[in-house]
């Protein structure tokens, strides 16, 4: 045997050895600080299971008043909000209901959750070019790296349940915010820039008068698309207990329920169609006067 | 207005953009070229040892092509750019000591800047984008937006409060961007370019309102511009700037009449003078200015002098001019000697203002067979265009210099 048909990879018994130390050391990290983490995302825990549980426990009918409320508040349009009101309608009827209510606390918490880290990162990758060149990788490691493979560590340290659930939902959705929120704050104009610096403003009231509301636009399509992402997560989540619609998917593969894997497949459609509707109708509506004349 | 305290005082001003600046410094002393530094190091020479005043009251006008380096100079007024060396005097304070608590004092309320493309917030309302300033400064919400109205009212835009700046014109919003600079109360406005993104017509209206408003501000203006024409219309000194370097400061006659060499020259050969000038920039004194009062003396002074026409004063001012040949006639045929100098015999209609520009009195300069008299506001005589003079300053220049001699 020649090195040339063959790789020569290292021997297996060392290859062994190389995992089962990186292993033991996670697994030794897992053992000294997993409970004080676990006690650190409690309030996460507890959060997200009083938001379930108030989507849960108020009837559904003020549920459903609730979010087609707040649709036309958003967008103010009575095309779209009778839209949301109709899909959640046809979801109920198909039995769907608390599945949905679970899904929903889900993706509502971990977009709160990946808007309130992603963004300030966003401004620091924006305010800081070392930081950029460095955190540009991790987010390129984030979204290639195969949403199964960070679930292991994730599990290793906090078990299955919400939480983890939520982290690797976050992981996987987050990048999007930060990439468009340092994007938005780059595009910003130079000459708007240098005028707020000739007026003499702080480096806050720049940031919170003039950057973040011209990088707004790029800021919501941003959150547009963790939103989208995080319901694609939701199946892969579902693997790791959290409950909802992604269960119902995973179910229907494990016993080949063609038909419940498609009601629910639909459902996690029709939320998505609805938060991507709302939230751009939302984004353009308070972006008006960026556009030219008679845009209103 | 020459009397007035210098405000701004630039002294040994240096700018090197690149990796070191500090240490090709005493190379760009030495006076190493733009191209050679670059080669050797990497280095751009942006300013190089510039030095003005910049009176109290004046309209300072900064004038170069573009890569003169004129747009970073008028950014180092208010420390948008960092100097590599030199200081920077405004109302005595030293701009180049101060640190970043007190730069952001010292920009709210001394210095103000409009930018050549407005600047604007686009995501506020133009009310808002005039009280910029004030907001910085912590002035409460009613009281800026009642300063801001009136600015606006000021530079025409009355009721245009609500608007963004996507809604108005060009020369609307840069007159929102000349209201947020005044509304600041600032003694030094900045002006990059300020109408430079503005049509021909727009932007001669602009200048049109920014003398207007000068004539009842008085603010100490640092305009940089490109365009020679605009320089020469609003300024009161004008400093040339070449590769970054002070090729000639001067007032607008002085830069038109006595350029300082070749590259201001071919700059002011494609100016309209005619346009540029006003008749007080050119007039001589006048001579032959007679008090008499009767025929006989005014007739007696002519002829001493050689002359065949004299201007006639009193000593409530100018009245008019007499022609020997006419008061010759009119004693040839029946008036005596001593007869007064009544009107019929004096013509005041051919007298110039000191402030009109030459382009309005050519054709009756020319047609004049006298040189013209030059009278003030309070009607005195200030001095006579001639014929001869206004040739002058049409010849071309190479033309004009053995005349010089």
């Amino acid at each position: 045997m020649s090195v040339w048909n063959e790789f020569p990879a290292l021997s297996r018994e060392t290859l062994v050895e190389m995992r089962k130390s990186l292993d033991n050391a996670y697994r030794g990290f897992t053992r000294e600080y997993g409970e004080s983490i676990e006690a650190f995302f409690d309030p996460l825990l507890q959060f997200l299971i009083a938001f379930e549980k108030l989507l849960l426990s108020t009837p559904w009918w003020i549920v459903l008043a609730v979010i087609v409320g707040l649709t036309f508040a958003a967008t103010r349009s009575r095309k779209l909000s009778v839209g949301v009101l109709v899909s959640l309608i046809v979801i109920g009827l198909l039995g769907m209901w608390e599945d949905t209510m679970s899904t929903l606390s889900i993706i509502t918490v971990s977009t709160l959750v990946a808007i309130a880290l992603g963004v300030p990162v966003g401004i620091a990758m924006a305010t800081s070019n070392r930081f950029q060149s460095f955190a540009t990788p991790v987010l390129d490691v984030m979204q290639t790296m195969p949403a199964f493979v960070y679930l292991i560590p994730v599990v290793m340290l906090l078990g299955i349940g919400k939480v983890p659930g939520l982290i690797a939902v976050v992981i996987y959705a987050i990048p999007p915010v930060i990439r468009l929120t340092n994007l938005g704050i780059r595009l910003v104009d130079r000459e708007v820039l240098e005028a707020a610096d000739a007026y003499g403003v702080t480096r806050w009231q720049r940031l919170f008068q003039v950057q973040l509301p011209l990088a707004m636009p790029n800021i919501m399509a941003g959150i547009n698309q963790t939103i989208m992402m995080a319901l694609a997560m939701v199946v892969i989540a579902s693997m790791i207990g959290v409950a909802g619609l992604g269960q119902q998917v995973l179910r229907s593969i494990n016993n080949q329920y063609f038909a419940l894997g498609l009601l629910n497949g639909s459902a996690i459609v029709l939320l998505a169609i609805v938060f991507d509707r709302v939230s751009q109708a939302y984004a353009k509506r308070s972006q008006a006067h960026l556009r030219g004349p008679g845009s209103e | 207005m020459s009397e007035n305290n210098v405000l701004i005082e630039v002294k040994d001003l240096y700018k090197v953009f690149g990796p070191t600046p500090e240490k090709v410094l005493p190379q760009v002393r030495e006076g190493i070229s733009k191209d050679q530094l670059f080669r050797e190091t990497g280095h751009t020479i942006g300013l190089k040892n510039i030095n003005m005043e910049i009176r109290e009251g004046e309209v300072f006008v900064i004038m170069g092509l573009s890569g003169s380096g004129k747009s970073t100079l008028i950014r180092h007024f208010n420390r948008l750019i960092e100097p590599t060396s030199g200081s920077l005097l405004i109302e005595g304070t030293d701009v180049l000591s101060l640190n970043a608590k007190t730069l952001q004092e010292f920009r709210r309320r001394h210095v103000s800047m409009v930018f050549q493309h407005f600047g604007l917030m686009p995501h506020m309302s133009v009310l808002d984008n005039v009280c910029f300033g004030l907001k910085a400064q912590g002035v409460d919400k009613n009281d800026r937006e009642a300063r801001g109205r009136q600015w606006l009212r000021d530079v025409g835009l009355e009721g245009y409060d609500t608007q963004y700046p996507v809604q108005l014109s060009g020369g609307q919003q840069q007159r929102v961007g000349l209201a947020r600079a005044l509304c600041t109360d600032a003694p030094v406005l900045l002006m990059d370019e300020a109408f430079s993104a503005l049509d021909p017509l727009i932007r001669s209206q602009m200048q049109d309102q920014m003398i207007e408003l000068q004539e009842k501000l008085h603010k100490t203006i640092v305009f940089i511009t490109h365009d020679l024409d605009e320089a020469l219309r609003i300024g009161d000194r004008i400093a040339i700037l070449k590769d970054g370097e002070v090729v000639q400061i001067g007032t607008p006659r002085e830069i038109l009449l006595e350029p300082a060499d070749d590259y201001v020259e071919s700059f002011v050969q494609d100016v309209n003078r005619a346009r540029a000038l006003t008749v007080e920039t050119v007039m001589k004194p006048a001579r032959d200015r007679i008090t008499a009062t009767t025929i006989g003396a005014a007739l007696e002074y002519m002829k001493k002098a050689s002359v065949d026409f004299a201007f006639v004063e009193s000593k409530e001012g100018y009245i008019g001019s007499v022609l020997k040949e006419e008061l010759e006639e009119a004693v040839a045929a029946d008036a005596k000697v001593s007869d007064p100098l009544v009107p019929e015999y004096i013509s005041s209609e051919a007298s110039v203002e000191e402030s009109a520009p030459i382009e309005s009195i050519l054709t009756e300069a020319l047609q004049s067979p006298h040189p013209l008299p030059v009278v003030d506001d309070t009607g005195n005589l200030e001095g006579v265009i001639s014929r001869n003079k206004l040739a002058q300053l049409f010849q071309a220049p190479d033309e004009e210099k053995p005349d010089r001699a």
